[in-house]
Parts: structure tokens; C-alpha cells; sequence
């Protein structure tokens, strides 16, 4: 194809650190300083521009799930270099790097957990390792999390970061895509509830298979969401890209997500959902499941039913 | 071989001038009469085995050129040459119709099938239509809604892939190409009639898969699939282009290795010197295969063909524990 040859230099990596370092910390969006414990508190969101900052799949398990409810499970499952895959590193060499820094066995955490004390079954991808990208054990433990969903007729949430399928595992990587999708046909089959929460950057095959096929589709704010990479496509076509292409916003504007929420009020938006989707009392669906405990009823009854809100926090 | 190229490849060039040799001592020998018999014989002959002999010993990065090969059949050079009756349906009844994709309901050997693949051009003209076979989201919902169509009618499916991946546009983003691609996979994977799929040129990553999920994966000879095109490859992990022949040969995207790890189920023979040299040949042995895959799906009952997918797909990738 003509628009590879075009390219003189290869794709650069992106900027944009996962959960910068140091006590110091510049906002990649507005440039303001901000001190690391504050930020910290904040969810690593700027106070100034509401940037939401990559951070790992821990921190997000802590954000969004109630406190110390995530058990992280399938920790034995890790990547082979099945291929003896070898460009400018070695693929196994790139795996414990990636391992060493990141101390995850790949780029995936899956276990259960509560929010607002609903159980879930949920997986998290974590974008520092190796781009978030989704292998074999990716796509592994996320089927085996969609496996525990149907088995405990549990809600799945499964939050993305990630830049697509991994390079390094060619067609297997492609066929992770595959293997998702068909779990969750399995699991719609059932009629149990999945929300897909899209983060920033949630990309590639990973945007082409599950993280596209929630019953409900979140994504946090200013998040990169789409298919092709934006090189890629600006090459492609020869013009420059509209503002806000491929953010959350625009994917909202064009149908693709539900509803943007702010990274703060996302537990209390998921609690929100799972009560109305699947654990609400009066459920007139076929299967039983537990019935959220009787201070959480109260307090929903109670809570406006319009508006996405943080006001439980 | 009467056939002319337009496009020849560095490896079939002296094939191509021995061909050349051989219709000139052909045409000398029957305009003076003398008699050049034994000697065409020979070359014939020695053509014979030039050819099986260059394309034994392919590269990857020679694969991958053969694939995209501009002789090579397309979608609608097959589905022409396997079914007695086609009449090709269009639209995705939501936004528009695309080139890129094409489908319809057919008959091969007595049997209705209904048959989607991408679509290239052989031209620039046909290419600007068929947008070199990169389909958007509409090609992905229209194979989609012509897949639900043959569930309804209880028709198998043939899917024929052939794309250097899904279309990298402003649009296609807006209109959703991963959602249209995410569908299609969720979608197949529960159909409750046979998908037949084939590789029959270029597979490129999710553009191909979009099309591509089924209960048994054949692949031509002298074609590629992998997550992404040697080129893309290189780029991002080499950050050099001219590196794509070593990605190609690190990528493991041809059919015997596929068919090693997993990916592919069978692999489909091209006619000496692969499917460029003669289509009607390259179409019957695919028609062979296809007529033979029916016979054997057409027997197993729908709630068991989607487990079975769902389980294919199941074991797909490599991992210990």
C-alpha cells in the first residue's frame, strides 16, 4: 500500500506516561505542577482541567471497586514466546522487562469484587505493560472472567486500556479477539449484564471486540477510543484530523458510548447500574440473584434516578 | 500458458522469459516448418521445473507478494467460476453500500449458499470503487445482515477473505469500524448455520477477521493472515518500512505455519505457480474443498456447530500455567 511506503520514520511510541513519577507532577493536558499526594487523592485527575491521568489496573481496581473487595484471580496464567518473536528485542526479553516494571504477569488483572456491594466478575487491563496490549493471557483471562460471570450469574465489568492486539503473538493475538467475542455471545445468551468501561486509550482489536460489545459502554473523560491509529489514518487519507477526533466525546456524539463519567463518580454511577440492570428487587428477570442488603435499598430509593451523580460518595 | 501478467515479480521473472523462449521457438518452428520437437519438449519440461522449483522454496515476504498479486483472482472471480446461479445483494440497510464488501445468495453443486468476501480492484478505477478492498463499517454490517439473512433461511456461509485490512478513514471511525468488526465476531460466533471461511489472498488483522470467524478456516497456498501487515509491523517495531520482508518472516503469517499454531484448519493447493497462473484451475480446487467442508457441516446440528465455534475459539493462544 502506497501510504506505508510514505512513511519515513516509524510510529513513535506515545508521551503520555502511565501514573508519572516523581513528587512533582506536570498535567500532560494543561501543563499546571501539581504535587503528587494531591494528585494522588484526587484519583490522578488534574484539579485544573480534569485531565484524567493513565493509571494501572491497581489504581483503578481501587477506584472503582469497593475498598480491599477486589481478589485478584488466574495469577498462574503467563505469556509464552511461543513464536520466538524477534525485532529490535527479544519478545521474552520485552515480557520481563515488562514484568519486572510493572510487577503484573501480563497486561490483564482478573478476579471478583464488589461495587457498592454488588458482586462482579471484572478484568482490568493495565496499559504499562507493553501497551496494554492483549496477547494470549489476555485474552485468557478475560474469557475465563466472562466463565465466571456465567457460572456465579454475576454482572462483568471489564475496563480497557489498551493499544490493541500484541504484535509480538501476530494471528494468536488476532485470535484473542475472536475468543472474547465468542465468550460474550455465550454470556448475553445467559442474559447476564456486561459494562465495558473505556479508558484512555482503549484501541485497535481491543476496541474490536469487547470492549465494543457491553450492554453499556462507559468511558472516563477525553479518553482516545477508535479503531485506527491516528498516523495511520492521517496518512492515509492526506488531511489533518478534526479536533476532539476519536475522544470519549466523540464517540458519545456518535453513538457509541452511553455515558462519559468522571473517574471519581464511577463506582457510584456502576453501583447505580448494576442495582437498576441486575440487582434491583423487583426484577422481573428469570434467573435469581442476590438482592443488594437492605441499607443499600434504602439509600437507592432515597437517590435521584435522573442525573449521573457522585452524591453517595 | 497463453496467460499475459501485467505485474511480474522479481522470483517469476525467469520463469516468465523461459515461457517466452518457448512461444518463440513455437511460433518460429511453425512459421519455416523445421522441426524444434524434441528441443520444446525440453524446455517444457525444464519450465516445469523452474516453476515447481521457485515456488517450492517461496519466502514469507514472497507469500505475502503473491497474495496481493494483481492476477490473482478476486472474490467475484471465484464466486463467477464455483456457483451456477449468484445474484449479489447490497446494502447494510443503515447507511450505505460498500464496494469493498461484497454478497449474495448462490448455488454451488445443487446447494444454496450464501457468500460474503472483500472485494478488490484489478484497476485504479476499480480500485477507487472497491477502495482496494478496505471495507467500512456499512461492508461489515452488510456481510452481517446477509449472514443473519442466510440464519433465517438456513443457509451455509461462505466467507472468502482478501483485504489489506479495514479502511483507515475520519468516517469509517464515526460510523463505528470497531463496533461494526465487534459485532460481526459476537454475531458469528453463535450463527446457527455452517460458516465456511477462506483465506483466498490478503488477511489482514481485524479487517479480516470481521469476516472471518467460523467452523473451519481454510487458506490458500500463497496467501497471508496475521494481526497486521508486514509493513504496519515493521514501522511500529522495527520504526523502519524496508524491515517488512523480516517482519514477514517473523510474523509466522503464512498457511504452514498457521496451520501449526492453530489459526487455519486446512490448507487449500494453488495450481502450479499459484492461483495468478490460472484461475479456472485455482476455482475448481477451492469449489473441491468448499463442496467437501458442506458435506461434513451440513450433517452437524446447529446448536452443536455453535458450541464447537465457541470451543475452537475457546483454545485459541498460547500460555502457561
Amino acid at each position: 500500500m502506497d501510504w506505508f511506503n510514505k512513511k519515513k520514520k516509524g510510529i513513535a511510541s506515545t508521551e503520555k506516561k502511565v501514573m508519572p513519577d516523581g513528587l512533582w507532577v506536570k498535567c500532560d493536558q494543561c501543563g499546571e505542577i501539581i504535587y503528587r499526594p494531591e494528585l494522588q487523592k484526587r484519583m490522578f485527575v488534574c484539579h485544573k482541567c480534569n485531565y484524567h491521568f493513565r493509571v494501572t489496573s491497581k489504581e483503578f481496581s481501587e477506584y472503582y471497586f469497593d475498598k480491599d473487595s477486589f481478589q485478584e484471580l488466574d495469577q498462574n496464567i503467563k505469556p509464552v514466546d511461543v513464536l520466538k518473536f524477534k525485532d529490535s528485542k527479544r519478545y521474552s526479553d520485552r515480557l520481563k522487562e515488562a514484568q519486572k516494571k510493572t510487577g503484573l504477569s501480563d497486561a490483564v488483572i482478573a478476579g471478583e469484587a464488589t461495587i457498592e456491594g454488588h458482586p462482579v466478575a471484572a478484568a482490568i487491563m493495565d496499559f504499562s505493560f507493553i501497551g496494554g496490549s492483549m496477547g494470549s493471557v489476555v485474552g485468557e483471562k478475560i474469557s475465563r472472567t466472562i466463565d465466571r460471570a456465567c457460572e456465579k450469574k454475576i454482572p462483568l465489568i471489564i475496563v480497557s486500556a489498551s493499544g490493541g492486539a500484541r504484535m509480538m503473538e501476530s494471528a494468536l493475538s488476532l485470535m484473542q479477539m475472536a475468543k472474547t467475542s465468542a465468550k460474550l455471545a455465550r454470556l448475553a445468551d445467559l442474559g447476564i449484564p456486561y459494562i465495558s468501561i473505556l479508558t484512555d486509550p482503549t484501541t485497535g482489536g481491543t476496541t474490536a471486540s469487547f470492549a465494543m460489545l457491553g450492554d453499556i459502554h462507559i468511558a472516563e473523560p477525553g479518553a482516545l477510543i477508535g479503531f485506527a491509529g491516528q498516523r495511520v489514518i492521517k496518512q492515509t487519507i492526506g488531511q489533518d484530523l478534526p479536533e476532539g477526533f476519536q475522544t470519549a466525546e466523540f464517540l458519545l456524539e456518535h453513538g457509541f458510548i452511553d455515558i462519559i463519567v468522571p473517574r471519581q463518580e464511577m463506582r457510584a454511577t456502576l453501583g447505580r447500574l448494576l442495582n437498576l440492570f441486575w440487582f434491583f428487587p423487583q426484577s422481573n428477570a428469570a434467573e435469581p440473584r442476590k438482592a443488594p442488603p437492605e441499607s443499600r435499598q434504602k439509600e437507592d430509593a432515597g437517590k435521584k434516578a435522573t442525573a449521573v451523580s457522585s452524591d453517595n460518595k | 500458458m497463453k496467460k499475459t501478467f501485467r505485474v511480474i515479480l522479481d522470483f517469476e521473472k525467469p520463469i516468465i522469459d523461459l515461457q517466452k523462449k518457448i512461444i518463440e521457438m513455437e511460433e518460429y518452428a511453425r512459421d519455416t516448418g523445421v522441426d524444434l520437437s524434441e528441443d520444446l519438449k525440453r524446455l517444457r519440461k525444464k519450465a516445469d521445473t523452474l516453476r515447481k522449483d521457485v515456488y517450492s522454496k517461496l519466502t514469507p515476504w514472497q507469500r505475502v507478494q503473491l497474495a496481493r498479486h494483481l492476477d490473482r483472482p478476486y472474490t467475484l472471480d471465484y464466486i463467477q467460476r464455483i456457483t451456477s446461479d449468484f445474484i449479489e445483494l447490497h446494502g447494510d440497510r443503515y447507511y450505505a453500500d460498500d464496494p469493498a464488501m461484497v454478497g449474495g445468495i448462490g448455488i454451488i453443486d445443487n446447494q444454496r449458499v450464501l457468500i460474503i468476501g472483500q472485494q478488490k480492484g484489478r484497476d485504479v478505477k476499480e480500485n477507487l470503487h472497491r477502495n482496494f478492498g478496505m471495507s467500512n463499517p456499512e461492508g461489515y454490517r452488510k456481510a452481517l445482515r446477509l449472514m443473519k439473512l442466510a440464519a433465517k433461511f438456513h443457509i451455509p456461509v461462505l466467507s472468502l477473505i482478501d483485504t489489506p485490512g479495514a479502511y483507515p478513514g475520519i468516517g469509517a471511525e464515526e460510523r463505528g469500524q470497531a463496533e461494526a468488526i465487534a459485532r460481526n465476531l459476537f454475531e458469528m460466533s453463535r450463527l446457527p448455520v455452517p460458516i465456511i471461511v477462506t483465506v483466498i489472498g490478503e488477511g489482514a488483522s481485524g479487517g479480516a477477521l470481521g469476516i472471518g470467524v467460523g467452523d473451519v478456516i481454510l487458506m490458500l497456498e500463497n496467501c497471508w493472515y496475521s494481526v497486521i501487515s508486514p509493513e504496519g509491523c515493521a514501522a511500529i517495531l522495527w520504526k523502519d518500512n524496508s524491515k517488512a520482508p523480516l517482519a514477514a518472516e517473523t510474523m509466522k503469517l503464512t498457511a504452514p505455519d498457521l496451520l501449526r499454531l492453530g489459526v487455519i484448519d486446512k490448507i487449500i493447493p494453488e495450481p502450479s505457480g499459484g492461483a495468478h497462473w490460472d484461475h479456472d484451475a485455482a476455482a475448481a480446487i477451492l469449489k473441491k474443498h468448499l463442496l467437501e467442508q458442506l458435506k461434513r457441516l451440513n450433517k452437524v446440528p446447529p446448536k452443536d456447530l455453535m458450541e464447537k465455534r465457541i470451543q475452537k475459539y475457546a483454545a485459541m493462544g498460547a500460555w502457561k500455567e
